[in-house]
């Protein structure tokens, strides 16, 4: 079994990052960009991480957190500029080759060899990697199975639609039985159908011992998956631990986001009195962020506060313990902002 | 150096141009052998060429077709798969260090290349016949030098496929193989330029020069051409020199 270590990681992109890492605006924004003389993204700012072997690891935070340049650093495609990443033993810059037998890699973005059929690029991605004819005619069936792309086995990838190709690609990268799987934002635009059969799949790899690490900016996927997570918000960890532990940081857990006329200092402090209630933020909106044990026993008690300050209670959202609640505590954003 | 890993990705290689060999057929020698049909067939029959243009041309269009193969075959692949499909993901990740992808990129275009051009002699001969006098006296010299115009064709297909965007494909053709072309002492020899001296001076840095010139030196030795030792050095330096800046150009654009 095969765990994975960063140390201090630091990247600086001195041009556009690449797909998936770094800011995620489309191509041609990116374009702008690389105009502009030497313009500096700092993606990673220091990660620390040790993922244990056989763990399911998360990594969470919203688009351009750093989470697919950390990927991009451990599966050797993107140069640390500083900081040290380890695959087991392996120093991932140092020793490549050894480390690529060890990971499966899916990418954000679909990569499928689109001059292959389905079949053919199990097979070759097998033979990539050394296996002999009968192990990899055995596997590709195998998994051809496993993702129920058999009837597609014999077709290009060219004609497949994205969940076809999203399933193929995690095949692929399980083709050599890899000791760690790296999974980009797996289930990202995937029906609910196939993202359950999917998730059942990971937590199948990972019964054999292997170490599985995901990103994804989906708690409900977090959650269902990983035994611990990172989240992660300009390439620094702001928070580390099981998705329980972590969710249980949160004062009181339930979240209430208020939105009122306007501003009033005097109806913000009057909440913090309320009972149960943990924490009152203002936000940027005229409304508040108020953490507290319960939810919507509250509401009637708000309600009064408001009117008896004057102010008008606009919109009220309640979240109850949620990764999403927990984010937001910590940065003032939300997952999906 | 994971030899198995290596010959895998050629036999990708091999099973992909296997599949659109037709393709590749058409694209490759349709536009050659048209040109052969022309010049060499219609406008020597009508009288406006002298017969000996025949031969004169034969190793030209094997240059050009080389050329247009090799460079089509490593360059194609890597604009497409660098900068859209990332399809190429799959072979970086694969056990083996980045640069002998491109390296193995290279060989494969540099066997197509060489399929190509061997492939030209009997078709245009069969084109232009009768009047064409080809006579390979050296066989050593002749296989030295179009292995070295089909490693030239590659390795100048993977400098340009790492180093054009995407947006400028048409570009690349218009503004480097074209002129490339035109003035690579293909369609004729390169002492015809004797009376453009300046002219006959700035073509030498274009090294289809000597890929048509070695040629013809050694499949029509009958015609003037460069000294042959000379076109084997310089070959070799240009190899030398593009897969240097192929590679580097090629890990620039794996590594981010």
């Amino acid at each position: 079994m095969v765990g994975i270590r960063t140390h201090d990681l630091r990247k600086i992109y001195s041009s556009a990052p690449p797909f998936g890492a770094g800011s995620s605006g489309p191509p041609a924004a990116r374009d702008k960009l690389k105009k502009q003389p030497k313009p500096e993204i700092v993606a990673l700012d220091g990660l620390s991480l040790d993922i244990a072997p056989g763990e399911v690891f998360g990594l969470l935070g919203p688009n351009g957190a750093g989470k697919s340049t950390t990927v991009g650093i451990l599966t050797t495609r993107v140069r640390p500029t500083g900081g040290t990443a380890w695959i087991g033993e392996h120093d991932v810059w140092k020793e490549q080759v050894a480390v690529k037998r060890l990971i499966g890699v899916v990418a954000q973005r679909p990569n499928l060899d689109f001059s292959l059929t389905a079949r053919e690029i199990l097979l070759f991605h097998g033979a990539y990697f050394g296996l002999d004819s009968q192990a990899r005619a055995a596997r590709a069936e195998s998994l051809l199975d496993r993702f129920k792309l058999r009837d597609r086995a014999e077709q290009m990838v060219r004609g497949f639609s994205g969940g076809m190709m999203q399933r193929l690609s995690i095949a692929r990268a399980m083709m050599h039985d890899p000791q760690v799987l790296f999974l980009d934002e797996p289930s990202a635009g995937l029906d609910p159908q196939t993202k359950l059969l999917l998730w059942e799949i990971i937590r199948e790899y990972n019964q054999t011992g292997k170490t599985i690490l995901l990103t994804t900016h989906n708690m409900e996927e977090a959650d269902a998956l990983a035994d611990r997570l990172a989240i992660i918000d300009h390439g620094r960890n702001i928070a580390l631990g099981t998705p329980e532990e972590l969710k249980a940081s949160v004062p009181g857990g339930y979240l209430l986001r208020l939105r009122f006329g306007h501003q009033s200092a005097e109806l913000l402090q009057r909440l913090q009195s309320l009972h149960g209630v943990r924490e009152v933020r203002a936000n940027d909106q005229d409304g508040a962020d108020l953490y507290s044990d319960h939810g919507g026993a509250l509401i009637a008690e708000i309600a009064s506060l408001a009117s008896a300050a004057g102010v008008e209670l606009r919109d009220v959202h309640i979240s109850e313990p949620s990764l999403e609640n927990l984010f937001l505590h910590h940065t003032g954003r939300s997952l999906r902002e | 150096m994971n030899w198995k890993t290596f010959f895998a990705m050629l036999a990708r290689d091999a099973h992909v141009a296997r599949r659109n060999f037709v393709v590749l057929l058409l694209q490759t020698f349709l536009q050659p052998l048209m040109f052969v049909f022309i010049f060499g067939r219609v406008m020597v029959r009508s009288g406006y060429m002298p017969e000996a243009y025949k031969s004169l041309l034969l190793p030209g269009i094997m240059a050009i077709s080389m050329v247009f193969t090799g460079v089509w075959a490593v360059a194609m692949p890597l604009i497409a798969e660098f900068q859209f499909t990332r399809e190429i993901e799959d072979r970086l990740l694969a056990p083996m260090e980045i640069s002998w992808v491109a390296v193995e990129k290279v060989l494969a275009g540099t066997l197509q290349a060489l399929i190509a051009g061997l492939m030209v002699i009997p078709a245009a001969w069969v084109i232009l016949r009768p009047g064409v006098t080809v006579t390979v006296h050296n066989p050593l010299t002749f296989a030295c030098v179009t292995l070295l115009v089909a490693l030239f064709s590659a390795c100048g297909g993977l400098a340009l496929g790492c180093s054009v965007n995407q947006q400028h494909i048409g570009l690349m053709f218009s503004m480097v193989l074209t002129p490339m072309i035109f003035f690579g002492c293909t369609y004729y020899p390169w002492s015809a330029l004797n009376s453009f001296p300046i002219l006959q001076k700035v073509v030498l840095v274009n090294p289809l020069v000597y890929a048509s010139e070695g040629l013809r030196g050694t499949l029509v030795p009958q015609f003037s051409h460069l000294p042959l030792p000379a076109v084997l050095v310089v070959l070799t330096a240009f190899d030398a020199l593009l897969l240097a800046a192929g590679l580097r150009q090629f890990w620039g654009k794996a590594v981010s």
